[in-house]
Parts: structure tokens; C-alpha cells; sequence
């Protein structure tokens, strides 16, 4: 067959790009021919969220760039440049680290979702596994972009981060002096992970959303209901159950915009620090290395991660339930074997399971911020070992109680 | 609509749990970054007791006096001591090796101080100051116990002792307790005099540490303000497309 240059037959100025530019094609295809369900609901908001605010992180980051400095005696004081001398610095680079939280805000909201309605499950595999790695990249990302203020959390939080590898048997020492540059966090770690945060990560990141949607749009996307309106076309071949993502999803995404920009502006204008939450006040102290703070946390987000990761005595140990928690989500798609992919229709043990996995995550993430006590990191070894069990328990479980029969249509409209 | 406002009343329960932890300093202080006044008395106090060997290496002259609506030349005159240009930062008369050698450590850059500690920790910092015979200047503090700084502003405050504190529960539990001290000797202001200037310079501070706050607040409720408008907009754009949905 091939490629058929201008399929919808377009003409004049639009016809002539057409015969040498698939644009009205993709429109079509991606935009004002996507048939989406119409029954998405509020949970459905956060995957163009995140699109927006990986825009917002692009678009700030490009200025944050012209004035930041990447020089371990410059970096810290170039970050107070901008947030005084720089017209507007100040308000870009808190769109910038209050973006960094929101970003992880809303795909922890967009992965929850994939939990809820089985958006991993056949025929979205790959969806699910490019949505994971975009994750991955994101907390590369995230962890580099925190290090180049320079601050005293910039440089202890890279210290333990970059330090996990030295639990790596045989090559792990020698690793961490490799990835640092340096026997300590010094000038050269400083400068490449600001190469990688705004060069190499980025690039990859984006590479893998324009992925994401790519897959999601050669299957269609998945429903609260959990079924296929592709199994019920039209005699025009159109889902009965869809409508075209323009103009209906453009204009309900534009206003679910809005409403997260009204949040987010709160946070830029009057809380830019998030309670500590999402700028550290120790990072307020250009980065000393013969001087370690009381207490070093990780920024929220890693919060849930590091308290598995002392919650387990052994530091390799630590390391590979750290990154066992992450990986083991690629599985998923492959461990729920209910008939059901929407927890509507799900057994109540999955319902529990999910319930007690989303408790779980909570603690964690309350627990990684606090220092430990005795008792805390027992708390933190119940969280760590139900997270794990809701993946490992999910193959039986996911059969187990009463399926409810899933509809043939959408049973809800808007 | 419902599970988003559940989720926000979620978040707001959570976070003030979830930023509690952490000693609380005595005695608190919530900055006005408004009050001018407040901030200019606070700006000559810092120039006259602190400046001599603390800096404020982020802070340009020029910028405090159009943000704290001073004239310049007034600036220039009785509050720039080392010859410094009004375009330059405010830096320390004291080179850093010297107050290596004089205090054992170079007193510390007061620009972002405000922010790593917070403005109560400043406040009780300069209301905790007490007599103590065994340190090498005869004066110890609170707050960071064996800090090697003097008690600059002992003519306003006068001197005081650290009363042993009576194991009495008077906060219930709740908060520090404060801590008990004697008058030794009086100083030229009454206690509530002094606070008042303990917090000027605390308020200084704590605008020396983000000096754009205020303008940023300001541009805040006119962009939210903007963005309530464009969300009803967005709102009844929304509802009119989805009518022919069923």
C-alpha cells in the first residue's frame, strides 16, 4: 500500500502542503478524527495536565538557563540573581520548581488512574510501559534539577542519591567516583548534571511522551467503563460510544487547565516553598561540604522511595528494593488477570488491594520526609511490604471475589 | 467536581500535619512586609549594630531604598558606611579572615537567613541572648548555644541571666516552654521596646531574604483574579459544546 500523500484530498495553499506534508492528516488522526469515550471523568484531567506542565518546565527552564550559572562557586549565587536582579527571575524560576512538584502531583494522580480503570491491560501494554519510563526519566530529571541551586539540600541529597551506587558489589566504589567526576559531589558533578538536566533528559523525556501518545492513539483510549467503544462502530465506522477529541476534549481539557492554574499560581505567588515541601529551607545555605545538615530529606515526590530505602537494614538490599519498587510497575500490565479492566467491575479483594497499596504509598510518603524513630521504620517496613504484596498477591487476587458482568456500551454519559 | 473538592480538602488537612515536626523557636514572629516603617527602622538598625560584621551579599543599597521607599541620598548619607555605590551589594566592613581570626568564624552572610532558619528563629535569637561567664566574650545564646557573637545591642536590652528552669509544665505539653530569665542590669529600653526592635531587624531580614515578595503577591491576585475570569469563560465554553452529548 505505502504512503498515500494527501488521502483527504485537500487543495489550494492547504492541498499544497498536504502533497508534501501529512498536516491535515494528523490533524485528522490525532485531533478532530480522534474518537475518544465520552464518559471520561475528573481522573481523566491529568495526562494533558502533565503535558502543560512539561511545557511549562521547557519554556521556564529555556530562561532559567540564560542567567543560571553551572560553576560550583557561581551556581548558588547566579539562583539568587535570579530571583532578584532577573525581570520576573523571581516568578519564572518558582514556575519552575513549583512545576517540578505539580508534575509529579499530576502523574501520580494520571498513574493512579491507569490503576483504577486498567489502562495497562491489553491492548495498552506498551502505553503503560512508555508512561513508566517516562517516570523514570522524569526522576533523573527531577533529581538533577534539584542539585544546580547548589544549596546545602542540592548537594547532601546528590551525596546519598549518587552514594546508592556504591552498593553495587565490585564496581561501586569506582561507579560513584565515574558518575561524580570526583571522589566528592564537587564542580564536575555539578556541571554534568546540568548537561544532562537540560540537554540529554529532556530530549528523552519528550521523545517518550510524543511516544506514550503515539500508542495511545493507534489503540484509542481507555474508559471509566473499561471496554472497547471500538467494538461498537457506526456504519460510517465511527464508535458509537466516542465523540472527537475536538472539539469536545479541547475545550473540557482547556477549562480542566484553567482550574489547575489557578492552583498553581497560588502556590507561585504565596507558597512557592510548599511548607518545606517543595523547596527546602536548608537549600537556602550555599552547599558546604565539611558541614552536613541535621536532618537530610528528600523533596516529596522521592519521599515514599527513601523510606523503603531505610526501612531495609542492608544497604544493597535497600538499593534493590528502591528500584525493585520502581521497576516492578512495568509488570503490571501482566500480573492483573481479572476479566474486568475497570474497578467497577473488579472483585472486592482488588478493591481492598488497591485500597491498602493507596494507604501504604500515603504513610510512605509521610514517612520519608520525618526522621526516623524505632517505630517509624517499623511503619515504614508494614508500608514497604504491602506495596510489594499488592504487586506480587495481584495475579490471584485479581480473580478472586465476584466480577461484576461488564456493559457492552458506556454506562454513563459526561 | 465533588472528588476534586474532596481531594483539595484532603491536601489542606494534610499539609499543615505534614509541616509540623521540628523544634519551634520560642518565641514566634510573622514578618509585615508591608509595613514600611517597620522595615526602614529595621534597615537602620541592621546598618548601625549589624552591618559592621554581618553582610547582605544578595541585597543591592539601591534596591532596599525603592523597595522600602527611602530617598536615595537619605540612603547614601546615614546608612551606606563604607563608601560602598548605591548599585552595590551590602557587603561587611569586616573581611572574612579577620572575623575568622577575631570570632573564631566568619560571621555568617545574613541575606538568605531568614529563609534556611526562619524569621522566629531570628526573633528568639535576639531576645535570647544572657550572660555566661564561662564563654570567651561573657555572653552566650539560646538558640545556638556557644555562638561566639557579642551582644550588640546589650545598651537597648541591657544584661540578663538564665534563670534554671522550673520542670513545671506550663505549656501543657504544647510548644517550648520559654526560657526563664533574670534582669541584671537594665538597659535603655523596656522589654516591649526591645522586641519592637528585635522584630524591625527580624522583619529586615526576612525582607532582605526575598525582597520581590510583596510585588509578587501583589501581581498574584491580579493574575488569579484574571484566571477565576477565563475559567468561568472556559467553563460555559465547555457546557455549551457538551449540550449535544448523550
Amino acid at each position: 500500500m505505502g504512503i498515500q500523500a494527501n488521502p483527504h484530498k485537500t487543495t489550494g495553499f492547504l492541498g499544497w502542503i498536504d502533497d508534501r506534508f501529512p498536516l491535515t492528516k494528523m490533524w485528522k488522526d490525532h485531533i478532530s478524527e480522534y474518537y475518544a469515550p465520552k464518559n471520561f471523568n475528573f481522573w481523566y484531567y491529568f495526562g494533558g495536565l502533565a503535558m502543560l506542565v512539561l511545557v511549562n518546565q521547557l519554556l521556564t527552564g529555556i530562561f532559567l538557563t540564560m542567567h543560571y550559572k553551572p560553576d560550583a562557586t557561581l551556581a548558588f549565587g547566579s539562583v539568587e540573581y535570579i530571583m532578584r536582579d532577573v525581570p520576573w527571575g523571581d516568578l519564572i524560576r518558582y514556575m519552575h520548581s513549583t512545576g517540578a512538584s505539580a508534575f509529579f502531583v499530576v502523574v501520580y494522580l494520571h498513574m493512579f488512574r491507569a490503576l483504577l480503570y486498567g489502562s495497562y491491560r491489553k491492548p495498552r501494554e506498551l502505553i503503560w510501559i512508555f508512561g513508566c519510563l517516562i517516570y523514570v526519566a522524569l526522576m533523573a530529571e527531577a533529581f538533577m534539577g534539584y542539585v544546580l541551586p547548589w544549596g546545602q539540600m542540592s548537594y547532601w541529597g546528590a551525596q546519598v542519591i549518587i552514594s546508592l551506587f556504591g552498593a553495587i558489589p565490585v564496581i561501586g566504589p569506582d561507579l560513584v567516583v565515574w558518575i561524580q567526576g570526583d571522589y566528592v559531589p564537587s564542580d564536575a558533578t555539578l556541571n554534568r548534571l546540568f548537561s544532562l538536566h537540560v540537554v540529554a533528559v529532556p530530549f528523552v523525556l519528550v521523545g517518550l511522551v510524543v511516544a506514550h501518545i503515539m500508542a495511545l492513539h493507534e489503540v484509542g483510549s481507555n474508559n471509566p467503563d473499561g471496554i472497547e467503544i471500538k467494538e461498537n462502530k457506526d456504519e460510517n465506522g465511527i464508535p458509537k460510544d466516542g465523540i472527537p477529541f475536538h472539539p469536545y476534549y479541547t475545550v473540557k481539557d482547556i477549562m480542566g487547565a484553567v482550574f489547575f492554574m489557578i492552583l498553581f499560581s497560588v502556590v507561585v505567588f504565596f507558597v512557592p516553598e510548599g511548607g518545606g515541601y517543595f523547596i527546602e529551607a536548608p537549600n537556602f545555605v550555599e552547599a558546604n561540604p565539611s558541614v552536613t545538615p541535621d536532618h537530610i530529606a528528600p523533596v516529596w515526590y522521592f519521599a515514599h522511595f527513601y523510606a523503603m530505602l531505610r526501612a531495609v537494614p542492608d544497604k544493597l538490599l535497600g538499593v534493590i528494593v528502591m528500584f525493585g519498587a520502581v521497576f516492578i510497575l512495568f509488570a503490571m500490565p501482566w500480573l492483573d488477570r481479572s476479566d474486568a479492566k475497570s474497578i467497577r467491575y473488579k472483585g472486592t479483594p482488588y478493591k481492598v488491594s488497591l485500597a491498602l497499596f493507596t494507604a501504604a504509598c500515603l504513610l510512605l510518603f509521610k514517612l520519608g520526609t520525618e526522621p526516623t524513630t524505632a517505630s517509624k521504620i517499623i511503619q515504614a517496613r508494614v508500608g514497604t511490604i504491602i506495596y510489594f504484596a499488592f504487586f506480587i498477591s495481584l495475579p490471584w487476587v485479581s480473580r478472586m471475589g465476584t466480577q461484576k458482568p461488564v456493559p457492552e456500551r458506556l454506562t454513563d454519559g459526561h | 467536581m465533588k472528588r476534586l473538592i474532596t481531594l483539595i480538602c484532603l491536601l489542606g488537612l494534610s499539609a499543615p500535619v505534614l509541616a509540623a515536626g521540628g523544634a519551634e523557636p520560642p518565641y514566634s514572629f510573622k514578618p509585615q512586609l508591608r509595613n514600611d516603617a517597620s522595615l526602614q527602622r529595621g534597615a537602620k538598625y541592621f546598618m548601625n549594630y549589624c552591618s559592621g560584621c554581618h553582610g547582605l551579599e544578595f541585597l543591592r543599597y539601591q534596591r532596599m531604598a525603592k523597595d522600602l521607599d527611602m530617598p536615595l541620598e537619605l540612603v547614601e548619607e546615614n546608612l551606606i558606611f563604607d563608601g560602598s555605590k548605591p548599585g552595590q551589594h551590602i557587603h561587611t566592613a569586616m573581611p572574612a579572615e579577620e572575623g575568622a581570626k577575631w570570632f573564631g568564624q566568619a560571621p555568617p552572610d545574613l541575606s538568605l537567613t531568614a529563609r534556611s532558619r526562619g524569621p522566629s528563629w531570628i526573633y528568639s535569637y535576639l531576645l535570647t541572648f544572657y550572660v555566661d561567664p564561662a564563654k570567651p566574650l561573657g555572653v552566650n545564646n539560646v538558640m545556638l548555644p556557644g555562638a561566639s557573637m557579642p551582644h550588640v545591642l546589650w545598651q537597648l536590652e541591657g544584661w540578663k541571666a538564665l534563670a534554671p528552669h522550673d520542670d513545671e509544665d506550663h505549656g501543657g505539653g504544647h510548644g517550648p516552654a520559654k526560657p526563664n530569665f533574670k534582669t541584671l542590669e537594665e538597659g535603655s529600653l523596656n522589654t516591649a521596646e526591645y522586641r519592637k526592635v528585635a522584630g524591625d531587624i527580624t522583619n529586615f531580614l526576612a525582607y532582605a531574604a526575598e525582597p520581590g515578595k510583596v510585588d509578587r503577591q501583589n501581581l498574584g491576585v491580579k493574575v488569579i483574579a484574571y484566571l477565576i475570569g477565563l475559567f468561568i469563560l472556559a467553563y460555559l465554553l465547555k457546557r455549551e459544546y457538551w449540550k449535544d452529548v448523550h
